[in-house]
């Protein structure tokens, strides 16, 4: 299985720091824009914590490389977003 | 892992204002998800599930699952889902409620519906407070915490709900929180499939109205307490000191049958000596 892709929506993310604090691999961190964002996508062990912990459904962990499954919210980020908001520093 | 959001989306109303209305961090919609996945996995179609809700934040789920869904009046939802369940014994029927709304306002209309075993899922989302209104103590406020209305710290005791429902007959009772998430989507799908009353406890953080006010710095210090504290029913028994600890787990599963089933069974027994005597 190839890496794990992790996507935060910003539209629906709170800020609320739930999946920064409980990741095992310190994948999120919340920004000073107060929306989590993805800093360290290649470590994510597709543990299973984020998904149903999110209170606002604002994570999407999508397991290996090949399954690009879109997500069917209207408010999905373009996947070409992610990184870019993965380089402004938290 | 993509398809526990994924699965959220097919069971929400999009035409509604999302992110949810509910503050930053509060478990109230990770207890909606938790609903939506266990109505999921017990295969049960849309059209087939009734979710009454009271007032109260807890009350707002309601508006944002494509179910059957009403909004009742605060603490009546158990009263409107009585009715629908009678009426319509095949639906699966659900009442979602704050604390503030099933044992306080809605006290009464609880032991009457658990003591009935009307065939009714009560999922109570348990925050220790009353969230909507601004924070007043509610009947599950522990001792000694505080609130708007008790800002010296709460004098009376609480309610345990899990006691008072299995005082009241219930044939299941069970407790769950948002943190140990998976472990109460369980809970939630035994409940709902379980003939007669049965009630879901939800231990859900509110940050705004109950953890600020209570020590917490962070909505994630109260998910850390909830993680720190609660323990399965099973090891909670064998601990020598339980002091800051709770049981989560199911506490009472009973073999009886729902009023609905019960009132089916009285009609066909006086229709049947209708039809021998004529
Ligand atoms: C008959 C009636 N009395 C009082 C209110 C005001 N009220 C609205 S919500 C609420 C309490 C909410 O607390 P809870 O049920 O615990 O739900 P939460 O908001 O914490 O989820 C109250 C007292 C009302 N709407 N109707
Ligand atoms: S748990 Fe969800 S809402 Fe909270 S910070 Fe993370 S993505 Fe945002
Ligand atoms: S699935 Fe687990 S490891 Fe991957 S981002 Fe979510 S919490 Fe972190
Ligand atoms: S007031 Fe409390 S219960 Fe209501 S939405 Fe905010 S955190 Fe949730």
């Amino acid at each position: 299985m190839g890496r794990n892709r992790v996507v935060v929506y910003p539209d629906w993310c709170k800020g609320c720091g739930i999946c920064a604090a409980f990741c095992p691999k310190k994948v999120f961190a919340v920004g000073q824009d107060g929306k989590a964002r993805v800093v360290n996508e290649e470590a994510c062990v597709n543990c299973g914590f984020c998904e149903p912990h999110c209170p606002d459904f604002a994570v999407l962990v999508i397991p290996g490389e090949t399954d690009q499954t879109p997500c069917p919210s209207e408010t999905a980020q373009d996947p070409a977003d992610q990184t870019a908001a993965k380089e402004v520093k938290p | 892992m993509a398809e526990i959001t994924q699965l959220i989306h097919q069971y929400l109303r999009h035409n509604k204002k999302f992110p949810l209305v509910f503050c930053p961090g509060c478990g109230h919609g990770i207890v909606l998800g938790s609903l939506v996945r266990s109505v999921h996995a017990l295969g049960l179609a849309k059209d087939d599930v009734v979710i009454v809700a009271g007032i109260g934040c807890s009350g707002r789920i309601a508006a944002y699952v494509d179910f059957n869904t009403v909004h009742t009046t605060h603490g009546r939802a158990l009263t409107v889902a009585t009715g629908i369940k009678m009426a319509n014994p095949k639906l699966t029927v659900i009442a979602v409620m704050g604390d503030g709304d099933a044992f306080s306002i809605g006290g009464n209309h609880l032991i009457h519906a658990a003591r009935r075993n009307i065939g009714v899922t009560a999922l109570v989302l348990n925050n220790f407070i009353y969230g909507m209104t601004g924070g007043q103590c509610s009947s599950t406020t522990p001792e000694g915490a505080y609130s708007h209305t008790c800002p010296q710290g709460q004098l009376e005791s609480a309610f345990d709900i899990v006691e008072l429902t299995r005082a009241a007959g219930a044939a299941g009772v069970s407790r769950g929180t948002v943190y140990h998430v998976k472990e109460l989507d369980a809970l939630m799908a035994e409940a709902i499939s379980r003939p007669g009353f049965n009630l879901v406890e939800a231990l859900t953080p509110c940050f705004t109205q109950y953890g600020r006010g209570n020590g917490f710095k962070s909505a994630v210090e109260m998910f850390k307490w909830l993680k720190s504290s609660c323990l399965p029913v099973e090891r909670y028994e064998k601990l020598e000191d339980r002091t800051g600890k709770l049981p989560i787990g199911t506490f009472v599963r009973r073999d009886v049958d729902g009023l609905e089933t019960r009132w089916a069974n009285m009609r066909q027994a006086l229709a049947a000596k209708k039809g021998g005597a004529a």
